[in-house]
């Protein structure tokens, strides 16, 4: 009679044992249901958004109603879903592993973090159920200090509370690779993984604090009647705009960086090749991680700052592009003459190269003054952000959830079908937001839920790739589940990678090593006959 | 364990310096100085805040990854108020005077 | 050994401290392999190799912290700027209400409580008897209750003077929206502020009783040393806060 071995999954029984828990395996799993829960609460109100658009008419829902669809769909989906993804949930689970360790460096601060998470989803669940926020996601002043008639108090607080979650993990991070790295493995032998997790952390560290006391002053100032933010006292409301882009534009890096060091590990696997160009990728993330601090203004182009100032941030964002082209330049060298295998890991990294392409390239439209003139506050704006979040870090996370799930659960999940999955994402993703490239560019603007009739084709073919693309998202989540039950137990290395995390047993035991490692190489030095084996 | 121990003796020194820093800025503040005021009164305080990191933090005997971290903050506020008061300060200009 | 250390040293280390699940010999290993963990100090973390690992962990995870503080500060200090750059003459004659005196004396009594804490720190480091470790402590919280009290008289006089930004607000001087901004950032400041005192306040509260209970010495500080780096961090930002708030307008009239 075989006894189970001990791993992570099994090691410790009971409700306590994973509330309580200090395994930095065990808190990746914690956030992989919480996330994946605020991820479909985003969905549905995103659902509710492209129901309205099928038609011209507001005839779905007031246009306050409609207001707080799509402002809850932006603070679900940034602060809940993108911003922890892959730190939270990949991040947590492989860099102890990666890099030797036996857990992060602070543990407990590690699930301090998961709870602080769940504390600021409280508030925002309260807001989303007791009558919501209309304010967007940006929470502009002097609406949201002033006019606004909604709970935006509790959902300044919600935020509040989740950034500090956001910054521990980032700080745990920056502690960890710094110190803990085992021995023999120098900062150019980390995978590239690591690299954009730090870089990820830095901005974590240098921006969140900014948007805990920016969306504080809101709430200050509407629940105290200050007026930092009122124009009728002299106040300037674009101060606010300043402030809460300092951190939001870098919280995209925060969303993009985890999401490229996931490419970056795929490739290499899927190529059976090591990445071209190893230091100017890691490089590269420190870069973006910097360069992406200066250039928030260009989310100010007309709101009334200085033109010169718009200027000197339409050429740092020029900039911020160049480290980002190196990194899509490197992968496609290192898949071109690789011995690459299109399992489903490999479909999204490359959707993922194809569709950040686009949403970067366009990001350079956006960055130039004279051009966001016209399109600013259209739907080009909207569909260029959604190519970089959705077609760039979403399959990001959903590659590396594949890739990475075997060593996680332990199981093989269904090839076939994640495939299907992955090709129906692709399509979905491009049905839904490529029309709303066109219909920006042609005047459409956002954030309105009646429209002229012109643009209904073009929303109707939106709102049709949405369904898919729900489709594409609700697939993996079935054969995912079931594979916990009934997938093939997963070897060590299915994949035939390379890397630190393919040498301990799928699932790994708690403390990850029995014997410490002795780094000699870096990751994906492959033969070139190495096999590979795959349920 | 991180090791140095600083002597008594650097740390009251240290403390009556800050006290004596702190008098004179307000002795200072009497006086209209114009725009003197504020570099006296900011130099004053830089100067009591490095005292307190290098010395009260040890800082002065921290590794260099410390003097980088604690170095980051204050040069990421340089970034936020820098671009930013770029931006007030030329919003009187006159289109192509720089002025 | 497995992890590469040499077994069978019996650590020197303080007064023992029990488990809590009863007395296994050393720092709470029981029901483990006899020789997993071999003896260490009791404080010790297991995915640490050793105390000065742990300890170096540790202050480098509070720096890092810190920074967060300096940008969350830093986020009032921008609008502090940017409206003293708008209104000079406005900040200046707000300036004038707030009283110096209460600021200075509160200034120094920051920094007494500075040198006190890192007094603190350096008893525990150099294994001071537990009654010095928590004396200087307890000053530092002394000097930090005596703060706050200034501070409450402080906001109670802009009660009683129509000061606080809102719909009581009253000013008699020539420049009264610049006022109420100047007041708005001066509650946000001092009172953001105010918070991490008595933050601080309960952190030296949890150090003090662990001083008490012997668990401090030069093997082990690191709480001590952290708690200190915070407090340190909480008295900078005051040294920037009292003149930019109190002294400009000092030679207004």
């Amino acid at each position: 009679m075989e006894t189970p071995t001990l791993n992570y999954l099994n090691n410790g029984h009971g409700l306590a044992s994973w509330l309580l828990t200090k395994d930095h395996k065990r808190i990746a799993l914690l956030y992989l249901v919480s996330i994946t829960v605020f991820f479909a609460i985003g969905g549905i109100f995103a659902t509710i958004v492209r129901l309205e658009l099928l038609t011209p008419a507001g005839d779905l829902l007031t246009s306050e109603t409609y207001n707080k669809m799509f402002t809850m769909h932006g603070v679900v989906m940034v602060f809940f879903f993108l911003i922890p993804s892959i730190p939270a949930v990949l991040g947590n689970f492989l860099i102890p592993i990666m890099i030797g360790a036996k857990d992060l460096a602070f543990p407990r601060i590690n699930l301090l973090s998961w709870y602080i998470y769940i504390l600021g989803g409280a508030f925002t669940l309260y807001v989303a159920l007791t009558g919501g926020v209309d304010t967007g996601w940006t929470f502009y002043t002097p609406y949201s200090t002033a006019a606004a008639n909604s709970h935006v108090i509790a959902a300044a607080l919600g935020v509040f509370i989740t950034g500090f979650s956001s910054i521990l993990t980032g700080l745990n991070f920056i502690v960890t690779i710094h110190r803990m790295r085992a021995p023999g493995l120098t900062w150019f032998r980390l995978p590239l993984f690591v690299w954009s997790h730090y870089a990820t952390s830095l901005v974590m560290i240098l921006g969140t604090p900014v948007i805990a006391i920016t969306v504080l002053m809101v709430a200050a100032e509407r629940a105290l009647h200050l007026g930092i933010f009122d124009p009728a006292l002299g106040g300037d409301p674009i101060l606010f705009q300043h402030l809460f882009w300092f951190y939001s534009h870098p919280a995209v890096y925060i969303m993009i960086l985890p999401a490229m060091g996931v490419i970056s590990e795929i490739v290499q696997a899927f190529a059976r090749k090591n990445i071209f160009g190893y230091s100017f990728v890691a490089f590269s993330s420190l870069a973006i991680a910097i360069i992406g601090f200066l250039v928030w203004g260009h989310h100010l182009f007309v709101a009334g700052q200085s033109v010169y100032a718009g200027m000197v941030f339409s050429f740092l964002s020029f900039l911020v592009a160049i480290p980002s082209a190196i990194k899509v330049f490197n992968w496609t060298a290192t898949i071109y003459k690789g011995s690459v295998l299109l399992e489903s890991p490999m479909l999204y990294a490359i959707g993922f190269i194809g569709l950040f392409t686009i949403g970067g390239l366009t990001g350079l439209f956006v960055a130039t003054m004279g051009i966001d003139i016209h399109v600013h506050d259209t739907y080009f704006v909207v569909a260029h952000f959604h190519y970089i979040m959705v077609g760039g870090a979403i399959m990001g996370y959903l590659g590396g959830l594949h890739y990475w799930w075997p060593k996680i659960s332990g199981r093989l999940y269904n090839e076939a079908w994640a495939r299907v999955a992955a090709i129906v994402v692709f399509v979905g993703f491009n049905l839904t937001f490529f029309p709303q490239f066109l219909a920006g560019y042609l005047g459409m603007p956002r954030r309105y839920h009646a429209y002229p009739p012109e643009y209904q084709v073009l929303n109707v073919l939106s709102s049709a790739g949405a369904s898919i693309l729900a489709v594409g998202y609700i697939v993996p989540l079935i054969y995912l589940t079931f594979s916990l039950w009934k997938g093939k137990k997963a070897p060590a290395d299915p994949w035939g990678s390379m890397g630190l995390e393919w040498e301990i047993p799928s699932p790994p035991p708690t403390e990850n090593f029995t014997v410490t490692p002795v780094v000699t190489h870096g990751t994906h030095q492959y033969a070139p006959s190495k096999e590979v084996g795959v349920g | 364990m991180s090791g140095h121990i600083t002597p008594k003796n650097l740390y009251y020194f240290v403390f009556l310096a800050l006290l004596v820093g702190t008098g004179l800025t307000v002795v200072v503040a009497k006086f209209d100085l114009g725009p003197l005021n504020n570099v006296v009164m900011l130099s004053i305080a830089c100067a009591k805040a490095l005292l307190v990191i290098l010395f009260f933090m040890h800082v002065r005997w921290s590794s260099r990854l410390t003097w980088v971290v604690a170095g980051s903050g204050f040069f990421w506020l340089l970034i936020l108020f820098g671009l930013t008061m770029g931006d007030y300060m030329s919003r009187g200009w006159i289109a192509g005077s720089l002025r | 050994m497995a992890n590469g250390r040499s077994g069978g040293e019996h650590y020197p280390g303080p007064m023992h401290i029990p488990s809590l699940h009863g007395d296994p010999g050393f720092a709470g290993h029981s029901g483990e392999p006899p020789g997993m963990y071999p003896p260490h100090h009791p404080k010790l973390q297991h995915h640490f190799d050793d105390m000065a690992d742990q300890a170096e962990a540790s202050t480098l995870g509070m720096w890092v912290f810190l920074v967060t503080e300096i940008m969350f500060f830093g986020g009032l200090f921008m609008a502090y700027l940017v409206y003293r750059s708008a209104y000079p003459t406005g900040f200046q004659e707000a300036s004038n209400h707030l009283n110096v005196y209460w600021g200075a004396a509160n200034t120094v009594v920051l920094i007494c409580s500075s040198l006190t804490m890192a007094l603190g720190v350096r008893a525990a480091q150099t294994s001071a008897p537990p009654r010095t470790q928590v004396g200087w402590i307890v000053a530092t919280m002394v000097l930090g209750a005596a703060f706050l009290g200034v501070k409450v008289i402080e906001y109670a006089d802009k009660f009683t003077h129509h000061l606080v930004p809102g719909p009581y607000f009253q000013w008699t001087g020539k420049y009264p929206d610049a006022a109420e901004i100047f007041y708005s950032l001066y509650f946000c400041m001092t009172g953001l502020h105010a918070v991490h005192m008595i933050i601080g306040l309960g952190i030296m509260t949890v150090i003090a009783v662990m001083a008490w209970k012997r668990q401090f010495d030069a093997s082990y500080y690191t709480p001590v040393e952290v708690s200190g780096l915070y407090w340190h961090f909480v008295d900078i930002v005051w040294i920037f806060l009292f003149p930019l708030l109190y002294l400009i307008g000092f030679h207004y009239h």
